[in-house]
């Protein structure tokens, strides 16, 4: 059953759960964070209304700046504007940045450590029809690897619009996650969140078989996979885990020990991503079984976007013949 | 304005500043030398004359930035700092050793009166855009504060460099001053073989900026090439300094090859009694 501690959407089992893109949430939580501190501004690379900055643009139009195409120039502006106390989000498409000006941001921003936060819209294979070269599936890693770098990747629209105000008000390095496609919403406007602590969204009758690490809006199609696993006997246990860096190891390490046989779930590379963070952790404190969903190996290319969830193997079956298998790898 | 009694008294500044470079670079035994002599000059009227700040005070928050980009030369920037009272000039010595403040490159974290950590090139003057931006959210086109970016020839090679002068001259910072150490040299050769640069000022004036080109070791020219920049209003300014690299130290002077190779001890003796005695024309004290 889903975690009553959550207050989630009870809706969200329903074929008719309600659809908003995670980039959205994004928006206006920055208008919300424009309204509650005035050092709060925004610059974008020529994609404000992709990105959904252009809520923030028309409601605080002089503290917005429109950088142009130049990514590179638009994380170290905001190091220069957060050096003098502001407090800057910027955004573009995560191919561009952090995908672009990846050194810029480690050197002027998290070896400074400013508080910038830089927005990295459409990430994941979901882009879908812009192809291989939109989709930015190694973000997690290049930016996990950073020190001082927060790393967040909320599950749904109302998850993305709290987070940018909590990183609004920790004024540290951070990375904000979100997709382009209208994803299912999840959580609600009471469901508590925090920078760094994991969310159990669902939970079985009695000790989990399995535990499913989810991030982003795969997280939806994780509970379901769950759901239909519960009803044939097999007890899956669901995190959401919105900060990839800091990871919430203690939810980690007491999911692992309560399973003994992990999936993680992620729209990203495998290689760098969140299993890749999971993997490091348990295998140093409590070595585990891990079946990893995401992306092996490969770019990705043009296509609708479920289609190419599906053709990566990232679907709702895709992650239940994984939890079959973590199962199967535990009792073997 | 710039009396000739205070330009002799910078030129000593920027003299004992050069000795200080040449010690820091033979005790660490790696580092760059011909752009920080180059730069002593500049860096003495900055720290000296032009720049509102208190080394007692290093956080006071009217004071001006100054955002040193290529940080590769920064024994000049440690040595400049130290001379006008940041820091014990004993320190100097401990540059690039291990546990020190003085990094191999800027580091805020170990040094935090510097404005920035650098030495990736090409990222100071975005830098310096976004806190000149930041002052016009704040003041509006009435600040009167000013930023400062000191950058190499050699990092206009970078994408990133053409992307802050586009934006400067795109919102018309007169509030940014940009000082570029036009000495002509960089890691592989000579600026013009390299990577062309030339017409330089035209660049930056297609740019929409205004251009001052100016003798780097004049101090009466570069003195009013500050007062120029800070009376322009529509526009951001570059002073275009013409500098010698190595400049003090004759067997240094104009070859690529200083630019980052640190003297060996008989050099670095030869370089002292030359800075000491004013090439000759002055006894030293310390013999």
């Amino acid at each position: 059953m889903l975690n009553p501690n959550l207050k989630l959407n009870p809706k969200l089992w329903n074929d008719d759960v309600e659809q908003i893109p995670i980039r959205k949430g994004f928006g206006e939580g920055l208008v919300n964070a424009g309204e509650a501190d005035k050092n709060v501004v925004a610059l974008c690379a020529d994609l404000t209304e992709s990105t959904q900055m252009h809520l923030f643009k028309e409601r605080f139009p002089d503290r917005f700046v429109e950088i142009g195409v130049a990514e590179q120039n638009l994380v170290t502006v905001a190091s220069g504007m957060s050096a003098m106390g502001k407090m800057p989000f910027v955004s573009s498409y995560a191919m561009f940045s952090p995908g672009r000006n990846w050194e810029q941001i480690r050197t002027t921003i998290a070896y400074n450590d400013r508080a910038v936060v830089i927005v990295g819209s459409h990430a994941g294979i979901s882009v879908g029809p812009d192809g291989g070269t939109h989709q930015a599936i190694e973000d997690i890693a290049i930016m996990r690897v950073m020190p001082n770098m927060i790393v967040l990747s909320p599950c749904d629209a109302v998850q993305a619009r709290i987070a940018t105000k909590a990183l609004a008000n920790i004024k540290k390095p951070a990375y904000l996650r979100l997709a382009r496609e209208k994803t299912p919403v999840m959580t609600t406007e009471a469901t508590p969140f925090e920078i760094g602590k994991a969310q159990v969204m669902y939970t079985p009758d009695g000790l989990a078989h399995v535990g499913v690490i989810a991030t982003g809006a795969l997280l939806h199609r994780a509970l379901l996979a769950a759901r239909d696993l519960e009803k044939k006997g097999i007890r899956v246990k669901v995190l959401n885990i919105h900060t990839i860096k800091p990871l919430d190891t203690d939810a980690i390490f007491a999911l692992a020990k309560e399973t003994r046989a992990l999936v993680t779930v992620e729209e990203h590379q495998k290689i760098g991503g969140l299993g890749s963070a999971v993997a490091e952790f348990l295998a140093q404190k409590l070595p585990t079984p891990i079946e990893m969903i995401g992306v092996d190996d490969h770019f990705g290319q043009s296509g609708k976007p479920d289609e190419l969830i599906e053709h990566y193997g990232m679907g709702r079956e895709a992650i239940k013949a994984a939890i079959t298998r973590a199962v199967n790898r535990k009792n073997g | 304005m710039l009396t000739e009694a205070k330009a002799y008294e910078l030129s000593q500044k920027a003299n004992s500043i050069r000795e200080s470079i040449i010690e820091m670079l033979l005790t660490a035994g790696s580092g760059h030398t011909a752009g920080p002599l180059g730069m002593a000059d500049i860096f003495a009227l900055l720290y000296f004359h032009i720049l509102k700040h208190d080394p007692k005070n290093p956080d006071w928050p009217a004071r001006d930035r100054l955002v040193l980009s290529n940080g590769h030369i920064c024994p000049v920037y440690y040595a400049t700092l130290a001379h006008a009272g940041y820091f014990p000039v004993s320190e100097l010595l401990t540059l690039r050793k291990f546990g020190t403040r003085l990094q191999g490159h800027p580091h805020r974290e170990y040094l935090p009166i510097v404005e920035t950590s650098s030495g990736p090139l090409g990222a100071g003057l975005s830098q310096a855009v976004g806190m000149a931006l930041a002052d016009r959210i704040d003041f509006g086109r009435s600040v009167n504060r000013f930023i400062y970016c000191l950058m190499s020839d050699g990092e206009l090679d970078e994408g990133n460099s053409w992307e802050a002068i586009l934006l400067a001259g795109k919102e018309k910072l007169h509030n940014l001053i940009a000082v570029i150490d036009r000495n002509n040299i960089q890691i592989d050769g000579f600026t013009e073989d390299i990577m062309p640069l030339d017409d330089l000022a035209a660049k930056w004036r297609a740019f929409n900026w205004h251009v001052i080109e100016v003798d780097g070791h004049d101090f009466m020219g570069l003195s009013q090439a500050f007062s120029q920049a800070q009376a322009v209003f529509e526009k951001p300014t570059v002073i275009i300094a013409h500098t010698i690299p190595g400049k003090g130290v004759k067997e240094f002077e104009r070859d690529y090859k200083w630019h980052g190779t640190p003297p060996n001890k008989e050099q670095a003796h030869t370089a002292l009694e030359e800075l000491r005695t004013l090439g000759g024309k002055i006894k030293s004290e310390h013999k």
